[in-house]
């Protein structure tokens, strides 16, 4: 592959916008006051719109107070603020007073009292964006990058201040990436990756600024901005906090209305839409429809208000493959755990201080081979392609008007039941397009094999079942194996032809013996025990099958079981 | 939801002057100015002249026409209802007319398949589900529209057209394609419900022709009620069965525009589909039915497509197959009857295992 150019830094390009102070996000913290109240006006708006009347309002009111009540005592965490108790009583007390049988107090009705809690939601999510922190978190990870990747080639101490070079051929950047550049200048971006690993978050981060695109707004778990160093830059990067344990509707309005409205003042966005990491290792097929909502709410405000020269939205779908993911064992336990519904699951943090987050960047870097981070090709939010002014083409290759699908009858409308079918539509298309996307690697192409090859032995047991065989069970010859490598790949290579995924370099060798090779090399490398491995006599063995079905799962949803 | 006061005034559009497109463009006139488009222009100028067409009165506020861009630039709601054979090709010349704010509601029961070129359908054919489309997905295919609804439901065109009462079923996954469908159509002699199910409604439509067929040829060999109550709930049963295999929630088979339709379309000699059994079952050849019949008779269509694809799903659908032999294998409609009556017994009701 041709080795991709760089700038003096060692980003791939220069910035784009380079002033600051043209930068969105930036204004976001210059202009917090009249943002907020933008964010605050909104929230309220949808939670009277979803409430309807005063008595449903009241009612939505006391849930909230009892689940938030139920959440400090059994659920606090160290980023909690203190005041939350007393903040939570004096929402008891008003609600009290505006219950029949007491008088009425003046000033006092459900609309203060969600006010005050929006207010109160809205602070809490709100971020800081500092361009010295900014630069500084820029600067520090590639150099960070580069010092830890060089240190796993190297064999002295002087490997370990080479050039920077070798970063971008470590973490492949691919994809129409000029045309990402061009429309950075041309609209509001939305990036949506796929999510597998915690490292992912400052990959992306990483990767943005090579590109030289502004900052993107993004929502980071709450539970991170307890974390030392990590809370600092979190607080500094323009990042919003995100808290899953809240799960009201007066909350995930206020942070709808967040992320809405900083699109809507041209803030590029990031968000996961899978939710979390994905548990079984599998590329996501159900999204999370909510954040992706608020850019598909975006877009129309942004009709609404300009008309034919509003600012577009443009959306990329974004992959990441690894050849092995630190959490895997973890993730896979919980995820058996999970469709097996033998135990209670729990969200568990797998870098929960600063220190294990530095072990954990440690091991990744001196461990990996190549990431890939593969771009998708740019859309607009109802799947459209779009050329390099930003048009939406349509079917018959013409420019569409996609303001038009907010309008009824020649007049813009407001449709939440339209909108959200219109995002879930956004959302298949995204999933499509993850697999489209994908590279293939040849780690996960033994690992397919290796896994489907031992389930066809044994038909007649579930996953469970077939997780549990003994080890002799678990063996195929070099021959067999093969074979099904074989069968794989032509099969992939006709898919690739298709476009229906894109296959990493290192499987266009011919010699079928090195792609297996490699595969098994760089297959989950870091874990302890090798998911797979080729005996001295010839046979191919797993030292532990639950890893070696995560890393299977990985181009799962392709339909290719029925090829090997 | 912003009130909308402009769509009383504009025109809706309807595409297709056959029986049921005329009938649908009489009950849109009921409420609204009404285009009504036909491929053919003499067509258009013998509505506009005689103002009677398929034996059906035309409204005053029906403006024939068979310019596209007429129908497509004046309306935003628009009716797409020719026959299966014709959609997708209508479909695709009407694509670069239709823009993103068009709303269609199609009223076609009938799938469409895709075959390699020079390939015809036999029941040799492998047919997957993405070769299988329906109307509403031909559109989202072929159009940049996206609000996209279907109308179905126990709807005799002849009834409709004497002016008697009934009701309709618009499945759409937008509540607004369902809201503007039922403003056009609703009058005090046509009920419109709603459903976002729009896959099984479409398929509920679709797949009951076949059991009108069969309905008809026991019609034809002369047996009674008894007959025809075990054939509509046995075939039911196997409409389900089918329609869950392409992807079709079950509940939709239960409404108006399943066993109300079923009902309809098996019990009168004014649907088409019931025609063409009761007519084989008197001895007479398949073509020469179909040579001899003014309008699509969609069942005939849908035996095919369903029996290849039950085929190549590897399941049974013992009365379709039945029907597909006695339509184009050769098997007398009496024997196809005996095979049916001589299967060894099922259970009932087995919709939801």
């Amino acid at each position: 592959m041709e080795e991709q150019k760089h700038t003096r830094k060692g980003w791939l390009y220069e910035p784009l916008f380079p002033d600051v102070n043209t930068w969105p996000i930036y204004k976001l913290t210059q202009e917090r006051d009249e943002f907020l109240k933008e964010v605050k006006e909104a929230a309220f708006k949808a939670a009277k719109e979803q409430t309807k009347t005063n008595q449903g309002l009241n009612e939505e009111l006391a849930k909230t107070y009892y689940l938030e009540r139920i959440r400090l005592k059994t659920n606090a965490w160290a980023a909690d603020k203190k005041d939350e108790g007393p903040f939570w009583e004096g929402v008891k007390k008003k609600l009290l007073k505006l219950s029949p049988e007491n008088e009425k107090t003046p000033d006092l009705n459900e609309d203060n009292i969600l006010e005050s809690i929006i207010d109160r939601y809205t602070e809490e999510i709100a971020g800081f964006f500092s361009p010295s922190a900014y630069n500084f978190a820029k600067e520090a990870t590639t150099f960070g990058f580069a010092r830890l990747l060089n240190a796993s080639e190297g064999k002295g101490i002087s490997r370990f201040w080479k050039t920077r070079h070798n970063l971008h051929e470590k973490i492949r950047l691919q994809g129409d990436l000029d045309h990402i550049r061009t429309l950075a200048k041309k609209g509001t971006l939305v990036m949506v990756p796929t999510h597998f690993s915690n490292l992912d978050s400052i990959m992306i981060g990483w990767a943005i600024a090579s590109l030289g695109l502004r900052p993107f707004l993004y929502g980071a778990g709450l539970n991170l901005f307890g974390i030392g160093i990590l809370a600092f830059f979190m607080n500094k990067l323009g990042a919003y906090k995100v808290d899953r344990r809240k799960k009201n509707m007066i909350y995930l309005e206020t942070l709808k209305a967040y992320s809405t409205i900083g699109m809507v003042r041209g803030c590029n966005s990031l968000f996961f839409p899978g939710g979390t990491r994905s548990r079984s290792g599998s590329i996501e097929t159900k999204l999370k429809l909510g954040l992706l909502g608020t850019a598909m709410e975006a877009q129309r405000l942004n009709f609404l208000k300009d008309k034919e020269k509003a600012t577009k939205i443009f959306v990329i779908p974004v992959v990441f493959n690894y050849n092995f993911v630190l959490e895997a064992p973890s993730l896979i336990d919980e995820h058996l755990k999970r469709t097996g519904q033998q135990h209670y699951f729990r969200e568990n943090d797998d870098y929960s201080t600063s220190y294990k987050l530095a072990k954990f960047m440690l091991k990744f870097f001196t461990k990996s081979s190549e990431i890939s981070i593969s771009f998708g090709k740019c859309i607009d939010l109802f799947g459209n392609p779009v050329d390099n002014e930003g048009n939406s083409i349509g079917k018959n290759n013409e420019k569409i008007d996609i303001s038009r699908y907010f309008m009824t009858n020649g007049a813009f409308t407001r449709d939440s039941q339209r909108d959200a079918e219109y995002t879930k539509m956004l959302g298949d298309e995204i999933v499509k397009r993850f697999h489209s996307e994908s590279r293939v690697f040849a780690s996960h192409v033994v690992a397919f094999v290796a896994f489907e090859l031992i389930r066809k032995r044994h038909k007649k047991l579930d996953i469970y079942a077939v997780l549990r065989l003994p080890e002799e069970d678990q063996k195929l010859t070099y021959l067999e194996f093969t074979n099904g490598v074989s069968r794989l790949l032509d099969r992939l290579r006709e898919m690739a032809a298709n476009g229906e995924v894109h296959l990493y370099h290192e499987l266009e060798i011919p010699e079928i013996d090195k792609v297996i090779e490699t595969g098994i090399k760089n297959l989950g490398m870091y874990d302890a025990k090798r998911p797979l491995y080729k005996t001295k006599d010839d046979f191919i063995m797993s030292e532990d099958f639950n890893l070696l079905f995560f890393y299977h799962n990985r181009i799962e949803g392709y339909g290719l079981a029925k090829y090997i | 939801m912003d009130s909308q006061n402009t769509s009383d005034k504009l025109p809706v559009g309807v595409i297709g002057a056959g029986v049921f497109g005329t009938a649908v463009a009489n009950l849109l006139a009921e409420n609204r100015d009404v285009i009504l488009y036909s491929r053919r222009p003499e067509v258009a100028e013998n509505i506009l002249v005689k103002r009677i067409h398929r034996g059906q009165k035309m409204s005053e506020r029906i403006k024939p026409t068979s310019n596209i861009e007429e129908l497509t630039s004046s309306c935003t709601l628009i009716f797409p209802v020719v026959s299966s054979s014709g959609f997708s090709e209508m479909i695709r010349t009407f694509s670069p007319y239709l823009r993103p704010d068009h709303i269609l509601i199609h009223g076609t029961k009938g799938l469409d398949v895709r075959l390699k070129q020079g390939e015809t359908l036999t029941e040799k054919t492998f047919l997957n589900r993405k070769m299988v489309r329906t109307m509403s997905e031909i559109i989202l295919q072929e159009t940049e529209v996206m609000r996209v609804g279907c109308l179905a439901g126990p709807n005799l065109a002849s009834e409709i057209a004497l002016g008697q009462p009934a009701a309709s079923v618009i499945a759409s996954r937008f509540d607004e394609v369902i809201r503007e469908g039922q403003r056009a159509l609703r009058s005090s002699r046509f009920q419109v419900f709603g459903n976002h199910d729009i896959t099984g409604v479409e398929l509920a439509g679709v797949l009951k022709n076949v059991i009108a067929i069969a309905s008809g040829a026991l019609s034809g060999l002369g047996y009674g009620e008894n007959a025809r109550a075990l054939l509509i709930s046995r075939g039911m049963v196997e409409m389900v069965h089918i329609g869950k295999l392409m992807g079709g929630d079950p509940k939709a088979f239960f409404g108006l525009a399943g066993v109300g339709d079923l009902i309809a379309t098996c019990s009168s000699e004014k649907s088409r589909n019931f025609t063409v059994g009761f007519r084989l079952a008197k001895g007479e050849k398949i073509e020469d039915i179909l040579s001899s019949m003014d309008e699509v008779a969609e069942g005939v269509n849908t035996v095919k497509v369903t029996n290849a694809f039950i085929h190549s799903a590897k399941t049974r659908a013992p009365m379709t197959e039945t029907i597909y032999k006695c339509l184009f294998g050769g098997m007398t409609v009496k024997e196809g009857v005996d095979y049916l009556m001589n299967l060894p017994l099922g259970t009932d009701l087995d919709y939801f295992s």
